[in-house]
């Protein structure tokens, strides 16, 4: 954002929003159980690590980690890249989430997830996200959802 | 024992819950299958930890697409007549209504069995079977090696 960058009052409310967005995300709590971290907040971007552990392990014989856990790091990744696209916090839903599963995870390694929220529209959110291990281009997995923007404004 | 040789043990048992207690990410999420009347009804017993918004308080929505994708795949252990192990190609997740701090069960349906795909539909519910959390569809490769 060129233009917000040269107000210095926009950029610092900005980072606050950001850092609300990073503080909301980092308390659900299984964000916390997977042992998701956030890794960087950025304008309609999030950037989350699922480090690797043996509890998410689908296939004990490869140590490789299940598809579900890698649908619990696209899914939280693309709410949060929604909440750093809103003008303010309001509740959203997940309306749906595809995701491709391109190649297998490999065992002992974290999984990053970086999510974009590509459109905002009035009443619904569009987001893309891509689980990679260090590597963006050679990705794991790519999803695309769709999230209802609430209405109703923030709850109690 | 590799996996593959003791899922045809457990199936030869009848043991479906033997054989998700192997997995380590079954376990996590609380998942349980069970055979009732001509369905295999995969149950995702509620914990704390699987919670998304504290504020309703709703399950992550990646805890029911981890439940959903789950569920296909014992249906296709469990049916197939030889057991490979499944390779989940794609899975879309419609999120119909926010998932209550309760058990949440979820059965499939295959809708093609293919030479190399399955497709595959499921549906997750709660209280009200007629009142699904989320439906989803999956395609799994099915190709042995």
């Amino acid at each position: 954002m060129p233009d917000e960058k040269s107000d210095p009052r926009a950029v610092e409310h900005e980072n606050l929003r950001l850092k609300l967005v990073r503080g909301f995300s980092g308390n659900v709590p299984h964000n916390h159980a997977l042992g998701i971290q956030i890794v960087d907040m950025q304008p309609k971007v999030a950037l989350f690590r699922l480090p690797y552990d043996g509890k998410l392990v689908g296939n004990p014989d490869t140590g490789v980690i299940h598809g579900g856990a890698i649908t619990a790091l696209l899914d939280g990744a693309s709410g949060a890249a929604v909440f750093a696209a809103l003008e303010e916090l309001v509740p959203i839903a997940t309306l749906d989430l595809r995701i491709d599963y391109l190649r297998p995870a490999e065992p002992h390694r974290d999984v990053m997830a970086r999510a974009t929220c590509y459109k905002m529209a009035k009443n619904v959110a569009f987001t893309r996200a891509v689980a990679y291990h260090d590597d963006e281009s050679d990705p794991i997995a790519h999803s695309v959802g769709t999230f209802m923007i609430s209405t109703r404004g923030v709850k109690k | 024992m590799p996996l593959i040789d003791r899922l045809e043990e457990a199936k030869r048992a009848g043991d479906y819950q033997g054989l998700l207690d192997l997995i380590p990410y079954a376990r996590f999420l609380g998942l349980s299958c069970a055979m009732v009347g001509e369905e295999l009804i995969t149950t995702m017993r509620f914990g704390d930890h699987l919670i998304g918004n504290p504020a309703l308080p709703a399950l992550h929505g990646g805890t029911l697409g981890a439940l959903l994708e789950s569920a296909a795949i014992f249906e296709l252990l469990w049916r197939a007549e030889t057991i490979v192990l499944p390779k989940t190609i794609t899975l879309t997740v419609d999120y119909l209504r926010s998932g209550a701090p309760v058990d949440t069960h979820a059965r499939s349906v295959v809708t093609r069995q293919g030479r190399r795909v399955t497709n595959v539909r499921m549906e997750a519910w709660q209280t009200d079977r007629s009142t699904p959390v989320a439906t989803a569809h999956a395609i799994f490769l099915v190709m042995r090696g």
